[in-house]
Formats: structure tokens, C-alpha cells, sequence
């Protein structure tokens, strides 16, 4: 038998590029160069089209860069979850070394990057929640308090800010409030899959509000977390980058967000279990085209005022 | 057993090599691109070695 067939499959550093491109978590990444673009397109400030798409890919790239770093310090909770134990790390194929070379690497070019193509400020503005995300959130707050998911939630909140900060060079009352939007739709989202994936968690160990507080005031916390989002997310009708495309999208969504919140309310294990959790798994995906969409309206209605409609 | 020319490890290399080139030649482009709409978007080039730069000429002078 010759060397080579001796080498063990993957436990060897030899990764695929599609395991690098695994640690970027690009299903993640999707949401933010979306959220991202739509900040930096309705901004009020035109922007080159290839220092608009250079920023986008810098904010990709340090989201991405923070992803392969929440992988490197989750390995052990990955391995033990269903629904990532076979992400690149806890599968063998990329060493933890690896992933944190990985990480760091990405992070810091995204935000010199970005730096280079946008205002500082805007950078300053992606530095923030890399750090956040990997430091605050994934090494302390995740495995530390129920309420993990609700201030984790502000790292990805901030695309549409950047995105907006890459264009205009600051902040203003619409970039806060698209940041609240994504922030204030985090825990509804993310308690609805804890709701179906509990044992995922509970093997885990990870303080999710399912395990610490029960499932009861979970779905009370879904449903609270539901009626506060509701007033963020129309709010943004009434400011300069809002419009009627906006108001009706935003009217519906959250009519039927709040309807799947109380739905979720009113039912008990009994209930759920005997419908594989339906209801539960819907509003989940639900709680996804809601996002995109009010960010898409949002570039519909950008696009109506640039071409003069409105 | 005969040493096989192609094992599995190489594809996986050779996927990480042509991969990494793609992205190495991505971000020429961008950098290139970028380059063209900073220079682009600011105006005019000035070159400032021993000549007379219009911008700081008062006007009618």
C-alpha cells in the first residue's frame, strides 16, 4: 500500500475551499449583504456603483470573517447539535488553528478594506460588531444568560447602519431604525427555533430561554418581543426613506407577524407536539420573508423615487 | 499496492489552489475597479512636482 492511501480523510488540515467557504456561514451572509445593500441604496448620498459594491463585499467579508470565528470557539457545541454538527470544524475537516487564523485574517482586511473604499466611519462601524459578535456574544453571552439572543442580536442588526454609513459618512434616524428592526425581529426569530430544536440546545447546554425559563414564557417572550417590533417596523413609513410601497408591505407583514405570535401564545406542548410543531416552524419561516421583505420595500421604494414615480 | 497518481488529498488541493487563485484575481479587480472610481469620482488629476496647481489660483488670476 502506498503513503498517500495511508493519509487519514480531512483530519489533516487538507479542507476543501467549499469548507472556507462553510466557515463564512453563508446563509448568514445572504441576510446581511441584502440588509447591507438595501442601507447603502437608500441612503440620501449617491454612491460610485464599484465603491458601493467594494463596501458591500467588505461588510460580506468581515461578517463572514466573524462567522469562521464563532466556529472556532463553538466547536464543542457544534459537535453536540444536530443542525451543525457537521459544519467544518466539529466535522474534522478544518483544525481550530485553522478556523481562527481563518477568522482573524478576514476580519481585520474587511475592516481595513472597507476603510480604504468608504468614509473611516464607516469602518469604525464594522469593527464594532465583529467584535461584538465574536467577543461579547459567542465567548460570554451565548453560553452565559437566556437573554443570549436579544443583545447578540444587535451584531446583526448592523449591515443596513454600515451599508448607510458607507454612503452618507454618519448616522441618522433612518439607519437607527432599520438597526431596530433587524434588532427587535432577532428574538421572536430565533426563540421560534428553539422552540422545535430543544433538545439541540438542552444537549448543548446553551442557556436558551427554552431551557432556563420553560417554554411557557418562551412563547409569552415571542409574542411581547412580536408587539414591540411592530411600532420599530412602521415607524419606518414615516421617515424619508419609507413609502407607500413600504407602508402597505409593512402593514401586512406585521399584521400576520402578530397573528403567529399569538397563535404561537395560545398553544401548549400538548398542541404542538401532536403537529410537529406547525405552527412553530412556519412563523419561523415566516419570520424570515418578513425581513426581506420590509428591506425590500424599502428598495422598492428607493427605486419609485429615483425614477421619479413618487 | 501501486502509488495511484490522483488520490482524493489532491483534489481537495487542488481545489483549495484553483479556489484561492479565483479570489486572488477577484480582489485585483475590485482593487483595480475601486481604484478607477476614486480617481474618476474626485476630477481632474493634478500633478503637483513643479507646476502651477489651477485649484489654489485665486479666481482671475
Amino acid at each position: 500500500m502506498s503513503d498517500a492511501t495511508h493519509i487519514p480523510q480531512a483530519r489533516d488540515g487538507e479542507a476543501e475551499f467549499g469548507d472556507y467557504i462553510a466557515l463564512l456561514k453563508p446563509r448568514v451572509m445572504s441576510l446581511v449583504v441584502f440588509t447591507a445593500m438595501v442601507g447603502l441604496l437608500v441612503a440620501p448620498t449617491p454612491v460610485h456603483p464599484m465603491a458601493g459594491f467594494a463596501a458591500i463585499l467588505f461588510i460580506a467579508v468581515g461578517a463572514g470573517g466573524s462567522g469562521a470565528l464563532n466556529m472556532w470557539w463553538d466547536a464543542d457545541i457544534d459537535a453536540v447539535m444536530r443542525r451543525t454538527k457537521s459544519r467544518p470544524v466539529p466535522a474534522g475537516r478544518v483544525t481550530p488553528d485553522q478556523a481562527l487564523a481563518f477568522g482573524l485574517t478576514l476580519s481585520g482586511f474587511a475592516i481595513v478594506m472597507l476603510a480604504l473604499a468608504t468614509p473611516v466611519f464607516a469602518a469604525g462601524l464594522l469593527a464594532f460588531p465583529l467584535f461584538f459578535y465574536a467577543e461579547i456574544y459567542t465567548m460570554w453571552l451565548k453560553r452565559w444568560t437566556p437573554q443570549n439572543i436579544v443583545i447578540g442580536g444587535a451584531a446583526g442588526a448592523f449591515p443596513p447602519m454600515i451599508g448607510w454609513a458607507a454612503a452618507t459618512g454618519g448616522v441618522s434616524l433612518e439607519s437607527v431604525l432599520m438597526f431596530a428592526l433587524i434588532f427587535m425581529w432577532t428574538p421572536p426569530h430565533f426563540w421560534a427555533l428553539a422552540l422545535f430544536m430543544r433538545s439541540d440546545y438542552d444537549d448543548a447546554g446553551v442557556p436558551m430561554l427554552t431551557v432556563t425559563h420553560g417554554r411557557r414564557i418562551t412563547r409569552t417572550h415571542i409574542l411581547a418581543y412580536t408587539l414591540l417590533l411592530v411600532p420599530v417596523a412602521l415607524a419606518l413609513a414615516f421617515t424619508p426613506v419609507g413609502g407607500p410601497v413600504y407602508a402597505v408591505v409593512a402593514l401586512a407583514m406585521n399584521a400576520l407577524f402578530v397573528k403567529g405570535a399569538y397563535d404561537i401564545w395560545r398553544r401548549d406542548e400538548p398542541m404542538s407536539e401532536t403537529d410537529n410543531f406547525r405552527v412553530e416552524k412556519a412563523f419561523f419561516r415566516f419570520s424570515l420573508l418578513y425581513l426581506f421583505a420590509h428591506f425590500g420595500a424599502l428598495l422598492i421604494d428607493a427605486l419609485l423615487r429615483l425614477a421619479g414615480v413618487m | 499496492m501501486a502509488i495511484r497518481a490522483e488520490h482524493e488529498l489532491h483534489r481537495r488541493r487542488l481545489s483549495r489552489n484553483v479556489g484561492l487563485g479565483v479570489v486572488l484575481v477577484g480582489f485585483v479587480a475590485v482593487i483595480f475597479g475601486l481604484t478607477v472610481a476614486k480617481v474618476s469620482n474626485n476630477g481632474a488629476v493634478e500633478g503637483f512636482d513643479h507646476v502651477v496647481r489651477p485649484s489654489l489660483l485665486e479666481a482671475g488670476e
